[in-house]
């Protein structure tokens, strides 16, 4: 579905990609970890068109989209969920949600209630200002936002950072219920475990570069993993 | 006594009259400040810049509604609807001229610093270069001197407000601003349109990412902003005439009343023109008039000491 061809993205001087290649097939729940600074933003905010790869190539269910434009990319069905949520602080819950439709045409209240249906809590919140919501619903309401442009690849970045363990348990439902409805997920988290235990296969990232993959559950048993991110004290 | 007591009603009701008139001219000015300060105030919610040559989108709004009236009235005396037709015409004209001067100055001005991701003095710069070029091509085009325009209605009719005599003139601008700030309001709050302005102006990579087209809003933003400006550049001009200098005084009181309503904020730009106009011109009972510009300049000086955010605040996320 997505395949990432030696990317490499610069800041000015700073290279944030050396060349990273990875890939994502339809219905996987794939986990990019890595510590701060590794480049997991950069290569999601790249996948939306938010940088352009200075070399490397992007393609997206056949088609380059390596220089496509951002706002292009939730027509295309790629849906992003930012890093830090990004809510609309100005704008009422509903409008939030709404403008996550804004390349729709036709009717999508349908989908507004099923939103309202996964979070009850941003039904409630409805007329509220984005900017009044607790982390936790924020989190919500920018999952419900990426959702209502009817995304197949959903890209999210560190949906639990920040929030209460209960709340993360519930956002972690949910990415497995998106992905169960037939959406893709590349999730980005700084929680290993708990991210390696939902998905099927994850990279780790280190400087740049992806300096490994597996399936998740040989990831999980896996001594560098383990030790760098599981925070495990293992010997190897 | 008596005699006395009927100087004062008498005195109180001249008084009154007077403060109705005064009231209404205010106001009517103050609908001309608004209209202006909304492209100021649009525009810096979207690329948190002034757009120094919004003056001259406003200027260029006045040149296009004078050529209209020159045209079509001539030395003609037109009336009834026929002159309603003018005002109409006059009004679209010059709003339709401030929009397209006004996309002209984004493209050649703005944009290509957007793309270069240039400093905010740079824009600065660019804004006023973009502002001396256009009054001076005016001015060499049409002359330096005030040219009055051309009235569409017959003798400076009074109609009666409260009982207070007010210019047919003050009425018209009236009207038309009621009706633009209302679809103003509504157009930002309820339409795609507003929403992806409000959606830039509060998280533009955000609102790329749930697919607005920033540029393009960016444009439509100057339209939107242009097209008042150019429109009040007409009903302004009908009042004192066009010149290539028409902008400067008008559009710093605009500035001023964006600043005063918070600068981003669309319906505290339009309050912060209503209050200027009004106060400006109720103060002519306190002061000479030679100081209203003192008075409005002084007001704005001391609103930002106590609020340095404005009336309403910043921010166009709240244009609702
Ligand atoms: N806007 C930016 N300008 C300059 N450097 C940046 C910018 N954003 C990120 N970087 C750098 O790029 C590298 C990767 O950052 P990022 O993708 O945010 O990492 P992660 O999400 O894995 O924490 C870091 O070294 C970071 O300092
Ligand atoms: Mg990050």
């Amino acid at each position: 579905m997505l395949e990432v061809h030696e990317a490499v993205v610069r800041y000015g001087a700073i290279t944030a990609l050396h060349g990273v290649s990875f890939e994502v097939n339809q219905g996987e729940i794939v986990t990019l970890l890595g510590a701060n600074g590794a480049g997991k933003t950069t290569t999601l905010r790249m996948l939306s068109g938010l940088h352009a790869p200075q070399s490397g190539r992007i393609m997206f269910e056949g088609q380059d989209v390596t220089t496509t434009k951002a706002h292009m990319f939730t027509s295309l069905g790629i849906g992003h969920v930012p890093e830090g949520r990004r809510i609309f602080p100005q704008m009422t819950v509903e409008e939030n949600l709404e403008i996550g439709a804004f390349r729709r045409h036709g009717s999508y209240s349908d989908d507004m209630d099923r939103m309202y249906e996964t979070f009850p809590i941003l039904k409630e919140r409805r007329k509220q200002i984005g900017g009044n919501l607790s982390g936790g619903e924020q989190q919500m309401l920018a999952i419900g936002r990426a959702l209502m442009g009817q995304p197949r690849l959903l890209l999210l970045d560190e949906p639990s950072m920040g929030l209460a363990p209960m709340i993360v348990d519930t956002i972690f439902r949910i990415i497995g219920e998106i992905r169960d409805g037939g959406t893709t997920v590349l999730l980005v988290e700084q929680n290993a475990a708990q991210a390696l235990r939902l998905a099927d296969r994850g990279y780790v990232m280190e400087n740049g570069r992806i300096v490994f993959g597996d399936s998740a559950s040989n990831l999980l048993t896996d001594a560098r993993v383990r030790a760098v991110y599981l925070g495990e004290n293992v010997e190897s | 006594m008596g005699a006395f007591g009927h100087y004062l009603t008498g005195h109180f009701a001249t008084l009154r009259l007077e403060f109705w008139a005064l009231f209404i001219g205010g106001l009517a000015n103050g609908v001309l400040y608004g209209m202006v300060a909304v492209g100021y105030t649009l525009v810096y919610g979207v690329l948190r810049l002034i757009n120094f040559a919004h003056s001259e989108i406003f200027m260029s709004g006045g040149f296009a509604g004078y050529f209209v009236m020159k045209a079509l009235v001539g030395t003609a005396v037109p009336s009834g609807m026929a002159s309603v037709g003018l005002i109409v015409l006059g009004t679209l004209v010059g709003g339709f001229v401030g929009a397209f001067m006004a996309t002209l100055v984004e493209r050649v001005a703005y944009r290509p610093l957007r793309r270069r991701h240039a400093p905010a003095l740079a824009y600065l710069i660019s804004a006023i270069g973009a502002s001396y070029f256009l009054y001076n091509m005016a001015g060499k085009e049409f002359g330096r001197v005030p040219i009055s325009m051309p009235q569409p209605y017959i003798n400076h009719p009074i109609v009666h407000i409260f009982g207070a005599p007010v210019q047919m003139y003050y009425v018209i601008i009236l009207l038309a601003g009621a009706v633009m700030f209302l679809a103003l309001d509504r157009i930002v709050a309820k339409t795609k349109l507003g929403r992806s302005i409000r959606a830039v102006a509060q998280d533009a990579e955000t609102a790329s990412l749930m697919g607005v087209n920033i540029d393009r809003t960016i444009v439509l933003t100057f339209i939107v902003g242009g097209a008042l400006g150019g429109a009040a550049g007409f009903l302004f001009g009908m009042g004192t005439g066009v010149s290539n200098t028409m902008g400067f005084v008008p559009a710093l009181k605009a500035f001023t009343a964006a600043v005063l309503g918070g600068i981003g904020n669309l319906r505290g730009a339009m309050i912060g023109g209503f209050l200027l106009g009004v106060v400006e011109s109720l103060s002519v009972v306190f002061v000479q008039a030679a100081y209203m510009d003192v008075v409005a300049f002084g007001i704005l000086v001391a609103v930002l000491l106590f609020r340095p955010t404005g009336i309403l605040g910043e921010r166009l996320g709240r244009a609702a």
